[in-house]
C-alpha cells in the first residue's frame, strides 16, 4: 500500500537563551493510505510538536516530511498552507473554530478557501451527518463542547482530506461526549477512505487504531507495527 | 513540478476576503468604530478649516472690492499730488483724510485718541460703511457738523447717537456708530478707532498745522475701463515714478493678495493644529489596532492551519481597517462641513470679508483620503504582525511576535515619516521649516514614549514587593503584558502638553505687556507736540504733578540711496540684501548725543557732530541693519525736501519691549534742529482718574496734541490677545477631545483585556473594593504620568518659544500646572472607573459569557 506520510530522522531543536533544546531527535516512521495511526505518549514528550511537523505547522530543525507527495521541508510556509487546505483536515482539543462565524460558516471556510462550488449545501449535509444542521447558524460560543468538537469534525472532512490530524480531540469532553466523537471521527474516516493520526494519552482511544507508536523524551520508542512484526517474526 | 507549485500558489478571491472581513468584522463593529473615531475629530478639523479657507479665498476673490471700497487707492502725506495718467480716464474720486487725534465727549468730559477721517465724495464705491443705524452711514455727510463713531469707543465711554463729540475746535454731533469699512482694518482700530467726520470741517477743527501728520488718500471708481487693460499692471509699472512723487498706490489685486496672504499663514497654522489632533488620534488607531490583532492573532492562526495565506489574513484585517477608516473619515468629513458654518463666528473679529457657507468637495474628498491614508499607514504597523503569524498557535498557547524583526515595519515608518513631512509642506510650502515641524512631532513623540519605557523599567526593577497587594497588582499593571503605559502617555502627554503650552504662551505674553506698566514705568505719552507748544506742555505736566520722563524731538525723512543707489537700482540689482521698504517707509528720527536705558551700542560708537561740514554719522538699530546697511556706508535722506549726506556709524541694541520712545536711527545734534518736527513727551500717572483729568486738560488746552495711555493699550492687547487665544483654543479642543477619545478608546481595550483577570480576582474571592482600588490606582498612576509627561514637554515646548521666539525669560505658573494636573488625572480615573463598573456590578458568569468570545 502507497504512504501518505514519510518521516525521516525528523529532529527539532529549540533555543533556550544560550542552550539548545531538543524536543524530538531522529524519529522516523511511515503511515500507509486509509489506515488511522496513534501518536502516544506522557506530556512534555514532543508528541505534540511531532503532529506540528508532521501537519506542516512548524519547520523541523533536521530530517524530512514527505506528506502525499510533498516534501514539506522544500516548502515555504505559503506552499505548505496550500498542502494543508488541499490534503490535511484538523480537529483539536480546545476545537479552534473561529469565534466570529457560525457553525455553517466555519465548516465552509476551507471549500472556500478552495474555490470550490456549492459549497452551502455541501457544507449543509456534513453538519446534517454530524447531526448539527438545526444549529447550521449558531456561533461558538454558543455551543456546547461536544457540539464544537462535531463541528471541527464536520469542518476537518470539508475539504475530503486525504489525511486528518487530531489533537487529543476528546481531551475536553466529558466520557459520553467523548465517545459520541470518536464514534463519529471513525466512520467519518471509514467513510472518506481518510488516513487518521492521533495524538492522544488516551490509551483506551490509541487501541482503535490500526497502529500506535509511543514518543519518550523526543524518541519513538515503540512502534505497535515493528513489535508485530517480532511477534510475528 | 511546476503545475504543482502554481497549484499550491493559488490563493483566495478578492471576494472571498471581503466576505471573510465582514464576517469577522460584524461581531466586533462597536470595537472597530472605537479604533476610528479618534480620527473622526481630526478629520473633522481638517476639512472645516480646508473647506472654511477655500470659501475665504473664493469671497476675497468675489469681493475684491469691496475689500478696497474702490478700484484704486493713492495715498501720500502731501496734500496735493496727482498720478498724471488717471486724467486720461474717466474717474470718480472720493477723498479721505487721516490724522491721529485726541477727542473730548463733553457728556462724560472724556478724551481719547483716535483717527479721524475727513470723508469726501462717494467713497466706498463698493460695499458700505456699515453703521448703526445704518442710515447714518450717509447721514453724517449730509450737511452740519456730523460724525460716525467707532462702536466700541461709543459702548467704551457710554456715548449714544444724539450725543456730542469735540475735534479740536468743532463740536460734532454723533450720528450713528461705526462698525466697519473697506478701509479698515482691525488691529488699526483696537489702537486708534476710527471717527468719520464730514472733508469740509477737517480744516475748521484747527488741527492740521505745520508738521501735522495728515495722510491724504484718494480713491477712485474708474468708468468705462477697457475689459483688455490691466490696471494693476500700469500700476505696478509706474510704481517707482509715482514713489518719487511721494504717492504711494493700491489696486484692489494687491490688496485681495496682501488679504489672501495673510489668511493663508492663519489657516496653514490653524490646519497644522488640527493636523495634531488627527496625528494624536492616529496614536490611538495604532495602538488600538495593535491590540485587536493581539485579540485577532489565533483566528489568524486557524485560518492559517485551515490552508489561508499570510498575505490573506493580512488582507481581510486590511480591509477592515480600511472599510471602518473609510466610514470615520466620511463621518469625520461630513461634521467637518457641518463644522464650517462655526467658523466664521469663531473668526469673526478677524475676518475682512463675509465668508459664505458652501460644500468644499476638494477638501471633503481631500479629507476622507487623508482619513484613509492615516487609518492604514498607522494600522500597518501593528498589521504586519499578521502577516507573520504562525499556524502554530493553534496547538500551543505560546506568544511570539516577529513583527519587531519584520524590514516591512521600517518601510512604514519611513512613509509615515513621508506622510507627517508631505502634509506639513502641502501647509506651509517650506521645506526647512516642515522638516522641523516633523521632527518637533516625532521628538513629542519619542519623548513621551521614552518616559513610559523608563516608568515600566524603573517599576519593574525597583519593584516593591512588600506593599500591600493591591498597590502592588496596580504597580504590576504598567508592565505586565497587555499594558496601557505607553499608549496612554503617549496620547494623554501629547494633548495635556499642547493645552498647557497654549496656556503658558498666553501668559509669558501678557505678562510682558504687564511688566511695561510696572511701577515707576512710563504709562503715558504724548505726541504730535509743536516746537512751541513743548515747554508750555512741560510745564502743565509737571503742574499735574507729573514727572517729565523724557521730551524727544521727531522729525520725518525718506531715505533717497544707501551708497548713491537708488529704490530703482536696487530693485534690478539681484545680488543685494536691501528690503525694498527701507526706500518706501517714512523715517522717523531723532537726534541726541547719547544713549538711553533701553539702547546699547552693539557695533560702532556714537559719533558727535562738532563743526559744520564734518560728515554726519548716524546709528541704526542691530536688527533692522543687518542685510540693509553695513558701517560707513552711506545714506542720503530726504528731510522734507531738503537731501541730508549721513554715514552709518553705528549699530544699537534696543529693547523695544519697554514703553519708551526708541528709533530705528538717531541723529547726532545740530544736524536736525531747524527742520520741522514735533516732540513727544513720556510721563506716568498713577491712577486712571489722574490720567483721564490729564487728558483732559491737554485735549482743551492742545487739541492738536494726541495722548497715547498705555493702560488703555494694555486692555487692547487683553483684548486681541482673547480673541486670538480663543481661536488656538478652539483649535485645540479638537486634539483635547481626539485625547479623551483615545483615553476611552484605550480604557475601553484595557478593559477587553484585563476583563479576564479581573474576574479571576472575583472568581478567588477579590472584593469589589480591592478590584475598585486596584482599577483606581493602575488609571491614577497612567494618569499621572501622562499628564505630568505632557506639562514637562510643554515647560520644554514654552521656554524653546519663549527663548528663540520672544526672546524672553520662561517663569512658569505653578497652579495653573497643579490644575492641568489634576484634572487629567481625575478624568481618567473617571474615566477608567466608568469603564470597569460594568465587570464590578455583575456576577464573574454573566461577564464572562457577556464580554469573551
Amino acid at each position: 500500500m502507497a504512504s501518505i506520510l514519510k518521516v525521516q530522522d525528523l529532529t527539532k531543536t529549540y533555543k533556550s537563551g544560550s542552550k539548545n533544546l531538543t524536543v524530538l531527535k531522529n524519529v522516523n516512521f511511515e503511515i500507509e493510505k486509509g489506515t488511522s495511526f496513534a501518536i502516544v505518549g506522557a506530556s512534555g514528550s514532543g508528541k505534540t510538536t511531532l503532529l506540528g511537523l508532521c501537519a506542516g505547522l512548524d519547520s523541523a530543525s533536521s530530517g524530512s516530511v514527505v506528506l502525499n507527495g510533498h516534501a514539506l521541508e522544500k516548502l515555504n510556509e505559503d506552499e505548505r498552507a496550500a498542502v494543508r487546505n488541499q490534503n490535511v483536515g484538523f480537529v483539536f482539543q480546545n476545537f479552534q473554530l473561529l469565534p466570529t462565524l457560525t457553525a455553517l460558516e466555519n465548516v465552509m471556510v476551507p471549500m472556500e478557501l478552495r474555490r470550490e462550488k456549492n459549497i452551502r449545501s455541501r457544507s449543509m449535509e456534513l453538519l446534517d451527518r454530524v447531526g448539527l444542521a438545526e444549529r447550521s447558524d449558531h456561533y461558538p460560543t454558543q455551543l456546547s463542547g461536544g457540539e464544537q468538537q462535531r463541528i471541527s469534525i464536520a469542518r476537518a472532512f470539508s475539504n475530503q482530506p486525504a489525511i486528518l490530524f487530531a489533537d487529543e480531540p476528546t481531551g475536553n469532553l466529558d466520557e459520553e461526549t467523548s465517545l459520541k466523537v470518536e464514534e463519529l471521527l471513525f466512520s467519518l474516516n471509514q467513510e472518506a477512505g481518510t488516513t487518521l493520526v492521533l495524538v492522544t494519552h488516551d490509551l483506551e482511544l490509541a487501541n482503535k487504531t490500526n497502529r500506535i507508536i509511543r514518543i519518550k523524551g523526543g524518541q519513538l520508542i515503540f512502534d505497535s507495527q515493528s513489535a508485530e512484526a517480532e511477534i510475528l517474526g | 513540478m511546476s503545475s504543482k507549485n502554481n497549484q499550491l500558489r493559488s490563493g483566495s478571491s478578492f471576494n472571498w476576503l471581503l466576505l471573510m472581513a465582514w464576517r469577522d468584522a460584524r461581531k466586533s463593529k462597536s470595537r472597530l468604530f472605537l479604533f476610528i473615531s479618534s480620527i473622526i475629530l481630526g478629520i473633522a478639523a481638517l476639512v472645516a478649516i480646508n473647506s472654511f479657507s477655500i470659501n475665504l479665498k473664493s469671497d476675497i476673490e468675489g469681493q475684491a472690492k469691496e475689500l478696497l471700497g474702490a478700484d484704486l487707492e493713492l495715498s501720500s502725506n502731501q496734500a496735493d499730488f496727482n498720478y498724471a495718467f488717471l486724467d486720461t480716464l474717466n474717474t470718480e474720486v472720493a477723498f479721505e483724510n487721516s490724522f491721529a487725534s485726541m477727542v473730548f465727549f463733553p457728556k462724560n468730559q472724556s478724551s481719547r485718541l483716535v483717527d479721524v477721517r475727513a470723508l469726501g465724495g462717494g467713497f466706498p464705491f463698493y460695499g458700505i460703511i456699515e453703521a448703526s443705524p445704518q442710515t447714518a452711514a450717509n447721514s453724517f455727510k449730509s450737511g452740519g457738523a456730523k460724525a460716525l463713531v467707532d462702536q466700541s469707543v461709543m459702548i467704551q465711554y457710554d456715548i449714544q447717537a444724539g450725543d456730542t463729540v469735540r475735534i479740536g475746535q468743532v463740536k460734532f454731533i454723533i450720528e450713528g456708530a461705526l462698525l466697519g469699512s473697506p478701509s479698515q482694518s482691525m488691529a488699526a482700530t483696537l489702537v486708534a478707532p476710527a471717527v468719520y467726520i464730514p472733508l469740509d470741517y477737517m480744516e475748521a477743527t484747527g488741527l492740521i498745522q505745520k508738521g501735522s501728520r495728515v495722510e491724504y488718500r484718494k480713491f477712485y471708481k474708474i468708468n468705462d475701463l477697457p475689459t483688455d487693460f490691466n490696471l494693476d499692471q500700469r500700476v505696478r509699472a509706474d510704481r517707482e515714478t509715482l514713489r518719487e512723487a511721494g504717492i504711494s498706490a493700491d489696486t484692489v489685486e494687491e490688496r485681495k493678495d496682501d488679504t489672501g496672504r495673510t489668511f493663508d499663514n492663519l489657516t496653514s497654522f490653524l490646519n497644522l493644529v488640527a493636523f495634531v489632533a488627527l496625528l494624536l488620534g492616529c496614536v490611538g488607531v495604532a495602538s488600538a489596532v495593535h491590540i485587536y490583532i493581539k485579540e485577532k492573532i489565533r483566528t489568524v492562526a486557524i485560518l492559517r492551519c485551515l490552508g489561508a495565506k499570510g498575505s490573506d489574513a493580512f488582507l481581510i484585517y486590511l480591509i477592515q481597517i480600511a472599510v471602518i477608516g473609510l466610514i470615520g473619515s466620511t463621518l469625520g468629513a461630513f461634521s467637518g462641513t457641518l463644522l464650517q458654518a462655526v467658523l466664521p463666528k469663531v473668526f469673526a473679529d478677524f475676518l475682512p470679508v463675509e465668508v459664505s457657507y458652501s460644500i468644499s468637495w476638494v477638501s471633503v474628498i481631500g479629507g476622507i483620503f487623508t482619513g484613509l491614508v492615516v487609518s492604514i499607514l498607522f494600522a500597518l504597523s501593528p498589521l504586519l504582525a499578521v502577516r507573520k503569524a504562525s499556524p502554530l498557535l493553534v496547538l500551543r498557547n505560546t506568544e511570539e511576535s516577529n513583527a519587531a524583526k519584520d524590514p516591512l515595519r521600517w518601510l512604514v515608518m519611513a512613509g509615515i515619516f513621508i506622510f507627517i513631512l508631505g502634509f506639513a509642506y502641502l501647509q506651509i510650502r517650506d521645506f526647512a521649516n516642515s522638516l522641523w515641524f516633523t521632527f518637533s512631532i516625532l521628538l513629542a513623540f519619542g519623548f513621551l514614549i521614552g518616559i513610559a519605557k523608563i516608568a515600566m523599567w524603573t517599576v519593574k526593577k525597583f519593584f516593591p514587593s512588600n506593599w500591600n497587594y493591591t498597590w502592588r497588582q496596580s504597580l504590576a499593571n504598567l508592565y505586565r503584558p497587555n499594558n496601557q503605559t505607553t499608549i496612554l502617555i503617549a496620547s494623554i502627554g501629547l494633548g495635556t502638553s499642547l493645552i498647557a503650552t497654549l496656556y503658558f504662551i498666553q501668559s509669558l505674553l501678557i505678562g510682558q505687556v504687564e511688566i511695561t506698566t510696572d511701577k515707576g514705568r512710563p504709562n503715558m505719552l504724548l505726541f504730535d507736540i509743536q516746537t512751541y507748544q513743548k515747554d508750555k506742555i512741560a510745564e502743565l505736566t509737571k503742574e499735574a504733578g507729573l514727572p517729565l520722563l523724557q521730551q524727544v524731538p521727531v522729525v520725518t525723512m525718506r531715505l533717497s540711496s544707501i551708497n548713491d543707489s537708488t529704490l530703482s537700482m536696487v530693485l534690478a540689482d539681484s545680488t543685494t540684501q536691501v528690503r525694498s521698504s527701507t526706500f518706501n517707509r517714512e523715517w522717523r528720527v531723532t537726534y541726541r548725543d547719547s544713549l538711553i536705558e533701553s539702547e546699547t551700542i552693539a557695533e560702532g560708537q556714537l559719533k558727535p557732530y562738532l563743526n559744520e561740514g564734518d560728515s554726519v554719522f548716524v546709528t541704526i538699530d542691530k536688527d533692522y541693519g543687518r542685510g540693509n546697511f553695513e558701517l560707513g556706508d552711506k545714506l542720503v535722506w530726504n528731510v522734507q525736501g531738503v537731501p541730508i549726506t549721513t554715514y552709518v556709524g553705528g549699530f544699537r541694541a534696543i529693547d523695544w519691549g519697554r514703553i519708551q520712545t526708541n528709533f530705528l536711527v538717531l541723529f547726532p545734534e545740530g544736524v536736525l534742529e531747524r527742520a520741522p518736527q514735533f516732540h513727544v513727551l513720556i510721563t506716568r500717572v498713577n491712577s486712571t482718574e489722574q490720567g483721564a483729568l490729564f487728558q483732559r486738560d491737554i485735549v482743551k488746552n492742545y487739541p492738536n496734541v494726541s495722548v497715547i495711555d498705555v493702560g488703555l493699550i494694555l486692555n487692547v492687547v487683553d483684548e486681541i490677545l482673547g480673541k486670538i487665544s480663543f481661536v488656538i483654543r478652539f483649535m485645540a479642543l479638537f486634539s483635547i477631545i481626539t485625547g479623551l477619545l483615545v483615553l476611552i478608546g484605550s480604557v475601553i481595550l484595557s478593559k477587553f483585556q484585563r476583563v479576564r483577570e479581573s474576574i479571576l480576582l472575583r472568581t478567588l474571592g477579590g472584593s469589589k473594593k480591592q478590584i475598585l482600588t486596584i482599577n483606581s490606582l493602575e488609571y491614577f498612576i497612567l494618569g499621572s504620568l501622562a499628564s505630568l509627561s505632557g506639562i514637562l514637554l510643554s515647560l520644554a515646548g514654552s521656554w524653546a518659544l519663549a527663548f528663540f521666539i520672544f526672546e524672553t525669560a520662561f517663569v512658569p505658573a505653578f497652579l495653573p500646572m497643579i490644575l492641568v494636573y489634576l484634572a487629567i488625572t481625575g478624568l481618567t480615573v473617571l474615566i477608567g472607573l466608568l469603564n470597569s463598573r460594568g465587570i464590578l456590578s455583575k456576577s464573574p458568569l454573566e461577564v464572562l459569557r457577556s464580554e469573551i468570545q
